[in-house]
């Protein structure tokens, strides 16, 4: 998993599942899960309102 | 749970419930599901809603109206105020609504209708065969379960995984999302009869800040910025400082964070036995942000067009078209339109921004539709909002109404 989602941070809204080009994010009930075709982009750490997740490259 | 209806609906929010309504009124099987365990919570909204247009959907109930809004004060980065009250869009201006009790109330609407309702129950895949979506493979209570139906509708909203599974990309780049967060405020001391907006690149860069009354001392204020300008700054220290500066002495009483999709139509919302409506079709406003008469209005259009689609035995996304059709032309137009002015607004220097407000000093705005109000501005910033010109073109023919 390339990035983490700070859970404590999260307001579990959605945004980052909009935006990620790979499909790799999931709102699940009130949690982000991430697969492996995360490719580190970045793109959901950008738009995050809360800045909850951490891109590590 | 049954194993088998006529139509699977996944999310119970404004697009999805209305789409339950619509085809179980029709006298169809319907099933219903939401992930959250409770439907309308986390709000992930503003709240403000065009009062015409919700009540071709609903009988407006005082459970789940904050405030009935006369006019709006929108602020230029310099101050200055432009007020637009009641009488301008023609005495009908708009509710805040209470969404955790809205969207109930909606869903309760469709479960009358006789829909299926499944809380805490999320679509984990399609069922494909033969390129046709044939049912929804679900989570519940911790386990799997396939239901199969002649026709899936996607309203699952920003993060729709339904129409990513079905081949059609729905993914947003930074620029076509407006990332949003918001408190529910008691002190803010505003006048509750308002909604009031604040532009410019230091508070909201291509965006704006809202307040908008909830009745009695209460207010949601809110921020959305483009997702291109986030990053650096996150959109909820944009709000910490504005509040700050603002209403130092307020409370806050809730904090509410979402995206609003605000790319435009996207060139395909039905696949062979899919659709896809509200958020999860990106139907909401570029310009304003605004989504829930548009998923009303796309959920209607989707249930009544599953119901033609199931009675001639054709789900192909040929005969799905007549939905594609009916929304484009109608809903699709004003996302149309916005999305240009969408794309001259976001490129405004507060300069610019500032400049325009001042050009609309000495009209009346009392005796103006909102449309007369940016034919004023584009007439005194020809230059300025040259690529506005076609909205005027097109006002003729469809009448334009961003008060949706």
């Amino acid at each position: 998993m390339a990035i983490k989602v700070n859970k404590f941070k999260c307001g579990y809204c959605g945004a980052c599942v909009g935006v990620c080009p790979a499909g790799a994010l999931e709102l699940v009930e009130t949690w982000i899960e991430v697969d492996d075709s995360c490719t580190s982009c970045g793109i959901c750490a950008k738009v995050c309102p809360l800045g909850a997740i951490e891109v590590s490259k | 749970m049954k194993d088998y209806y006529d139509i699977v609906v996944v999310g119970a929010g404004p697009a999805g419930s209305v789409a339950a309504k619509s085809a179980a009124k029709k006298g169809l099987s319907v099933l219903l599901i939401e992930k959250r365990q409770e439907i309308g919570d986390p709000v992930r909204c503003a709240e403000g809603v065009s009062k015409v247009w919700l009540r071709k959907h609903i009988n407006p109930d005082s459970r789940w109206i904050c405030a009935d809004v006369k006019g709006s004060r929108i602020f230029s980065p310099d101050g200055s105020m432009i007020e637009m009250a009641e009488e301008v869009a023609g005495g009908e201006v708009g509710y805040v609504l209470e969404r955790k009790l809205f969207d109930r109330a909606l869903a309760y609407e469709s479960a009358e209708a006789g829909a299926e309702i499944f809380v805490k129950t999320r679509a984990t895949g399609l069922i494909i065969e033969d390129d046709f979506v044939r049912g929804v493979k679900v989570m519940h209570q911790g386990e799997e379960h396939d239901i199969r139906c002649k026709i899936v509708i996607g309203a699952d909203g920003i993060e729709s995984k339904i129409g990513r599974w079905a081949g059609i990309d729905t993914s947003l780049k930074p620029a076509d999302i407006e990332t949003c967060a918001q408190f529910l405020m008691s002190g803010t001391g505003i006048d509750q009869d308002y909604c009031y907006f604040y532009l410019g690149n230091e508070v909201a860069p291509a965006g704006y800040i809202w307040i908008f009354p909830k009745g009695k001392d209460l207010a949601n204020v809110g921020i959305g910025i483009l997702g291109s300008k986030s990053g650096e700054k996150t959109v909820i220290q944009y709000l910490e400082d504005f509040v700050a500066d603002k209403f130092p002495d307020a409370r806050i009483l809730e904090i509410d964070v979402g995206g609003v999709p605000v790319s435009g139509s996207i060139e395909r919302t039905t696949a062979n036995g899919l659709i896809l409506v509200g958020d999860a079709a990106r139907q909401s406003d570029p310009i304003t942000g605004g989504g829930i008469i548009n998923a009303m209005e796309a959920g209607k259009l989707a249930g009544e067009v599953a119901y033609n689609a199931i009675s001639v035995g054709d789900v192909s996304v040929a005969k799905l078209n007549e939905y594609e059709k009916k929304w484009r032309s109608t809903i699709g137009i004003e996302i149309d339109n916005s999305l240009i002015v969408k794309n001259v607004f976001i490129k405004f220097t507060d300069k610019e921004l500032n400049g325009l407000a001042h050009s609309l000093k000495g009209f009346n705005f009392s005796t103006m539709s909102l449309i007369d109000l940016l034919y004023a501005l584009f007439k005194a910033n020809r230059k300025l909002l040259w690529d506005l010109r076609v909205l005027f073109k097109n006002v003729v023919k469809y009448e334009l109404d961003f008060e949706r």
